[in-house]
């Protein structure tokens, strides 16, 4: 094992060169290190300007989410030894515009999530005197899968089609909007769909595939978007056959 | 490891705080970095290219329906018409062309059927229906259908 | 009806996209090559013949074709889209894929109706 490995950090800082390079850091290598202490090892000893989001250290807060040798993922989940012997390349996860270093701007993505209406919607929500909406196991399984994304956004790095296609809604965004179309306490379904159905919802999704692939809690939004696209087209054509009923 | 002389805080009192040699920056107004996507971005991971080289088998596909369609336009000119026909499959460059047609329809078929699981959810008595078999099903239907198609265009 | 191209356009693609996957590589095989090499049985034009005047291979066939062209060109719409970043020529690319599929199942038609 070696005692140090080299780290090659995108560095971007707006207010010096306009563009972006490359600087490398030599930090001693430990087996239980993850990237994210790594780059903790450079802010703390080497340059305290580097800049980067992180907060838990423990996979659930999906705010260190970086480009490893060109792969998105969970920097606090991953460790240093599979890129032995380095050098390791980190930088910003791709299709969102770069503030400083390795920082994005996730403007967009919280605008897109909110379009879709993650929340239960009730036409009616029933007194609290007639006790809580219970669920039957499969009824919580049908959702339980997308509920489990922590918003880090390697889906959307992962995806060459946002990063083509701006407009493009997103894996995350769809999967938790499926997240609660397919909840038994929800009826919003016609809501999000004014936002699926557009072009820019699941249309421009071509399955890749790559999203559900680096998802770090396996969430699968290629498979909720792919759902999707069968219930919306299976919908489409019933709806040719069956006058008076709409899309 | 660099020196341990003086780390930079990034503190704006801090007199090595990067000063703006930027005259277009302004403090305090983020000033982004946008990268373009590469004309070839599909070259940029194996998957990527593997995506692309998936999309292309529609070219296999468009070829090999509009063969078929060849084939009985070539059938309604008679047997002297299909004879030349024949000749012209068996020689050696078109051959091997068309093993190269059937090698894309392979890959269409095989990665077609491996993402049936994501599209179809299917439940049977409230219960789902696992993956593997939504794919083995699949599989099924394509070896049951070729094997009809063998026996009645080449088993007799 | 803008709202109904995209489900539209995808049916067909993902219609044609099963349909292909499960039928073309047997056909294909014995018709391109097993045939022409005399491999296995049924290499001589009475039976093909036979077999290819029979309405349902025109009809089976008809289908097939109409749903790989209309597969074919959704898909490939898409890769000039996407893979060489055409995002200003989408209508003319739409036109062009889409319209090539259905002059081709209508070529197909009247092939498989009125000459076979």
């Amino acid at each position: 094992m070696p005692d140090t490995v080299k780290l090659e950090v995108f560095r971007y800082r707006p207010e010096g060169e306009g563009a972006p390079v490359y600087e490398t850091f030599e930090v001693p290598y430990r087996d239980e290190w993850m990237v994210l202490d790594a780059l903790n090892h450079i802010k703390d000893h080497q340059d305290g300007t580097l800049s980067y989001r992180w907060a838990c250290r423990m996979g659930v807060c999906g705010s260190c989410g970086m480009t490893v040798n060109g792969e998105p993922v969970l920097t606090c989940a991953t460790y240093l030894e599979p890129f032995l012997p380095g050098p390791i390349r980190v930088e910003p996860l791709h299709g969102f515009p770069v503030i400083r270093d390795l920082v994005g701007d996730l403007e967009d993505f919280v605008e897109k999530l909110q379009r879709v209406k993650p929340w239960i919607i009730r036409e009616e929500e029933k007194p609290t005197s007639e006790g809580e909406y219970l669920q039957t196991p499969e009824e919580m399984d049908a959702y339980k899968r997308y509920s489990m994304c922590i918003n880090c956004m390697l889906c959307y790095a992962a995806c060459p089609i946002y990063e083509l296609e701006p407009g493009f809604i997103g894996p995350a965004a769809i999967a938790l909007a499926q997240r609660y179309n397919l909840d038994s306490r929800d009826e919003g379904a016609r809501e999000r769909h004014e936002v699926l159905a557009e072009h820019e919802g699941v249309w421009s999704c071509t399955f890749v595939g790559e999203c559900s692939i680096v998802c770090p809690k396996d969430v699968d939004p290629a498979g909720a978007i792919q759902r999707y696209k069968v219930d919306a087209t299976l919908d489409f054509f019933r709806s040719l056959v069956t006058p008076g009923r709409s899309p | 490891m660099k020196s341990q002389a003086r780390i930079p805080t990034g503190r704006i009192s801090d007199p090595g705080y990067p000063r703006a040699s930027n005259p277009e920056y302004t403090r305090h107004h983020p000033r982004w970095y946008r990268r373009r996507m590469p004309i070839f971005w599909w070259l940029r991971k194996l998957a990527y290219t593997k995506f692309i080289l998936r999309e292309l088998t529609s070219q296999p596909v468009m070829y090999v329906t509009l063969f078929l369609l060849g084939k009985m336009w070539v059938l309604s000119r008679g047997p002297e018409a299909y004879e030349t026909f024949i000749q012209w499959l068996s020689h050696p460059a078109l051959l091997a062309f068309h093993a190269l047609v059937l090698a894309g329809l392979l890959f269409h078929t095989v990665t077609w059927l491996n993402l049936t699981p994501k599209a179809l959810v299917l439940r049977v008595a409230g219960r789902k229906i696992p993956g593997w078999a939504i794919v083995g099903a699949h599989y099924g239907a394509w070896l049951g259908l070729s094997g009809a198609i063998f026996w009645i265009l080449a088993g007799r | 009806m803008r709202r109904a191209r995209d489900p539209f356009f995808w049916g067909l693609f993902s219609g044609g996209g099963m349909l292909t996957a499960l039928l073309l590589p047997a056909l294909f095989l014995v018709t391109a090559i097993t045939a022409p090499m005399g491999w296995f049985g049924m290499t001589g034009y009475e039976e093909w013949a036979t077999l290819a005047g029979h309405p349902l291979t025109r009809a089976g066939l008809l289908l097939v074709a109409f749903l790989a062209f209309f597969h074919a060109a959704h898909r490939f719409r898409y890769t000039l889209y996407d893979g060489l970043q055409l995002y200003h020529l989408d209508a003319l690319i739409s036109i062009v894929t889409y319209g090539v599929a259905a002059v081709l199942t209508v070529l197909a038609a009247a092939l498989l109706i009125l000459v076979v």
